[in-house]
């Protein structure tokens, strides 16, 4: 997929056309976004719930633009150690130890904060590529505030600042997304930065055109009626409703079984590869269960 | 502009500037389109959206890179540099929708279009131009038919359908003694002689899609629709352009009222859910500034020759919320109870230690109910039917429900315990007993109470917040903003030893 000349989309719909050509189904807010997101050099920030493509469309976006993908993962208490770089201060100590009797300090000092000594974390590499790259940064809401404020100056001016060292200046331009799940309000400086994006669970057809991308040998039928249910269980009250995955998964599943309708029966027994919570699974069994027995009993 | 575009089109230059927005009055704006997107931006200021010079600047250079004539495409990109957040972009969609309607109808009243000049083969069904013009004559079949054909365009969703129905609706239903002059009170006219409801009527035929009730979205839209075309109508019958709406808090309050429905409470509370979820954790998981745990420090010290390069911090203890609600369910509140209900059913999702108890004149715990119910309708009629709560006559007594709290929990009560009150402190003149409350409060670990009145009307009447605010802190919660507040605060354990 990675072509000798990387694509360069002049417009929403090129972008469309590529992410769809690399198996990702935008809708069309999406590719506006995705290509605004390559056109100004902006960082676009995807909020939504879970398991509704956040991830993926950076994946699909690197594949499209054949460039490299640098992901860094978020979590509670990732410093800027593990984001940005870090000093190798073992091999710092070895350089000291070993030459530290016939040289003079200034001398070891500017040698150990050489690049030599330096350890590239994920937004380092992604600022420093020779090739423009893709870089995500996932789950952004997990992190704290101190480190969302260092992540301004990476994020709009596309540049570190090692005290040591100087400035990194980034050579190309990458593309950056940054994915949240609300679950915490951001800085409004981190978001001034961004693009704005929200990506929900997809319209009925949308969704049946994604499951039928990812098992094209289930019947159209099964598909169809596939969506509508998930699209049931959704709108009740859950504490974990499926995602695209998920839908994904059931339909891989039922495929698996040679299933060629979904009754009641075959609802029970495949009813654990959507819901994923105990209490979920009883009242999704109670209300669609019972729904599905309805249709079912009707034509007989 | 020979032909009047849809509303919500983007504005073209030749529409001449809007002196009649709401608030100040522009002095003759240069036209063009960045004086549109400014005026645009200073709408969206005036309701709360934080909308910068930045942002600004992005949606120009935004607009040069797509095709600002498609309107999908304008109001999208638009939003992604506008609006940052859920919540701003449905004050966008708003303001959006009424900004470009404002300017597209301004600009047709200025240039003297009409409707039944310019739009007469629009929509060319059979009930179609000669319909609106001998109304009257309409039989009853012929009305049952469109109500039926009303019917079922809510049910399939399709925009198309029910905006050209909408307008019918309003020619046949609408004009009658020329309306209310209140065009909300217009619109829920028209949506019961058409009998449009989302709840199920058993009496109708089979067959009929109103039978099994109607999507509750479309019949939203339906009503949108119908009060932009009641809007279109007066402003042409007017020939001008009345004051700008401001959205008021009305639009961003929770929905609480008794005919609102719980969907739009439930997606309040979904997004509640999702961020107690994982700040519930956060008070969990161990932070930033532990205790250094010198053990591990001095062995992690062997690997660079004794010198502690890297510290090692202790994990802190985790700490179990646990929390006691109370939820006021008398009359005076009804409207916010159930709102509060939904709130209580999302705290038992996030927290495993948690009592719930509901109250009018007696207190009754329904933790059980909570936990072992997950549907909210059927929740609420157990409640309802089992807790007994309500004794004589109906109303609040405060008093009498503190010492009953006190002798069911006043042996688990211990300093790590949250108790919350979510009640308007309307004592029907009984005593307060704050007294009973403030030793409640000095068990627990911490106090709150979420009041859902304005602070306006706070202490006045037989209100007496005030003799329990003295022992716990007291919010007021009435927009989703509000309770956002709340949640910050009872995930923060160290904001909450500040402020009490």
């Amino acid at each position: 997929m990675a072509t000798e000349a990387p694509p360069s989309p002049t417009s929403a719909a090129d972008v469309a056309d590529g992410l769809r050509a690399v198996g990702y189904l935008p809708e069309e807010a999406t590719a506006l976004v995705a290509y605004l997101a390559a056109k100004l050099g902006k960082p676009v920030l995807v909020e939504g719930p879970a398991g509704v493509g956040k991830t993926e469309l950076a994946k699909a976006l690197a594949r499209y633009l054949g460039r490299e993908l640098v992901r860094l993962q978020c979590y509670e208490g990732l410093d800027e150690a593990k984001a940005l770089y870090e000093w190798n201060y073992r091999k710092q100590l070895l350089r000291i130890q070993a030459e530290a009797g016939d040289k003079g300090w200034s001398d070891v000092q500017e040698d150990i904060f050489g690049e030599e000594f330096l350890l590239a974390r994920p937004l380092m590499s992604a600022i420093a590529s020779e090739q423009p790259v893709v870089l995500l940064i996932d789950e952004i809401d997990k992190t704290d505030q101190e480190f969302e404020a260092m992540l301004l100056e990476v994020l709009s001016d596309f540049q570190i600042s090692i005290p040591e060292l100087g400035r990194v200046q980034s050579k190309t331009h990458p593309v950056v997304l940054l994915t949240s799940n609300n679950s915490r309000e951001l800085t409004e400086a981190l978001k001034r930065r961004c693009l704005y994006l929200w990506l929900d669970y997809p319209a009925l057809e949308h969704e049946l055109e994604i499951v039928r991308m990812h098992t094209p040998e289930l019947p159209e039928t099964v598909a169809r009626k596939l969506v509508e249910v998930i699209g049931m269980v959704r709108d009740l009250d859950l504490k974990k409703p499926p995602s695209i995955a998920e839908s994904i998964d059931w339909a891989r599943a039922l495929l698996l079984l040679g299933v060629k309708d979904i009754d009641a029966q075959t609802f029970k027994e495949t009813l654990s590869v959507i819901v994923k919570h105990r209490t979920d699974m009883d009242v999704v069994s109670e209300r669609v269960g019972l729904k599905l027995a309805a249709v079912d009993a009707k034509p007989a | 502009m020979p032909n009047r575009p849809d509303a919500g089109a983007p504005p073209s230059p030749g529409i001449p500037p809007d002196d009649q927005t709401a608030g100040a009055p522009l002095d003759t704006p240069p036209d063009g389109m960045a004086a549109r997107l400014l005026e645009l931006g200073e709408q969206l200021r005036a309701e709360g959206v934080a909308v910068g010079t930045s942002e600004l600047l992005d949606a120009f250079r935004v607009l040069e890179e797509i095709d600002w004539r498609r309107q999908e495409d304008f109001r999208e990109a638009l939003a992604a540099t506008l609006a940052k957040s859920q919540d701003d972009r449905r004050i966008f969609e708003l303001v959006f929708d009424r900004f470009f309607f404002r300017a597209v109808e301004l600009a047709a009243a200025q240039e003297g279009i009409r409707e039944n000049g310019s739009e007469a083969g629009e929509h060319g069904d059979a009930l179609g131009e000669e319909n609106r013009l001998s109304l009257d004559e309409l039989t009853p079949e012929e009305l049952d038919a469109l109500r039926a054909q009303i019917a079922q365009a809510l049910q399939e969703g399709s925009e198309g359908a029910m905006r050209d129905l909408a307008r019918l609706a309003i020619a046949a239903f609408g004009r009658q003694e020329n309306g209310s002059g209140v065009i909300g009170v217009d619109v829920q006219r028209i949506r019961r002689s058409l009998g449009l409801r989302s709840d199920p009527q058993p009496e109708l035929p089979e067959g009929d899609p109103r039978r099994e009730g109607l999507p509750r979205d479309a019949l939203r839209r339906f009503e949108a629709l119908l009060r932009r075309e009641l809007e279109r109508a007066q402003i042409e019958r007017t020939g001008s352009l009345p004051a700008a709406r401001p959205l008021g808090d009305l639009d961003r309050a929770l929905p609480s009222g008794p005919l609102q429905d719980l969907a739009a409470v439930h997606r309040v509370v979904a997004q509640l859910r999702r961020r107690l979820a994982t700040q519930g954790k956060q008070t969990r998981g161990h932070r930033k500034h532990a205790h250094v745990d010198v053990r591990r420090t001095m062995r992690a010290s062997l690997q660079t020759g004794g010198v502690p390069v890297e510290l090692k911090y202790r994990p802190r203890r985790p700490r179990r919320p646990e929390i006691y609600v109370l939820c006021d369910v008398s009359t005076s509140v009804t409207s916010a109870s159930v709102f509060f209900l939904s709130v209580l059913h999302a705290l038992h999702d996030s927290f495993r230690k948690m009592r719930s108890f509901v109250f009018i004149e007696r207190i009754s715990e329904v933790t059980d109910v909570f936990e072992h119910e997950r549907d909210f309708k059927a929740m609420s009629e157990k409640i309802a039917s089992d807790a007994g709560v309500a004794d004589i006559s109906g109303y609040t007594d405060y008093g009498r429900v503190w010492s009953e709290l006190l002798e069911l929990v006043e042996d688990d009560l211990h300093p790590r315990a949250t108790v919350i009150v979510l009640g308007d402190a309307r004592t029907n003149g009984r005593d307060p007993r704050a007294d009973l409350f403030a030793q409640v409060a000095a068990r627990a670990g911490r106090t709150f109470w979420l009041n859902p009145e304005p602070k306006l009307y706070w202490n006045y009447g037989d209100s007496v917040i005030a003799a329990y605010e003295r022992h716990c802190t007291a919010f007021e919660c009435w927009t989703t903003a509000q309770l956002e507040d709340f949640v910050k605060a009872l995930a923060r354990p160290e904001l909450t030893l500040r402020t009490t």
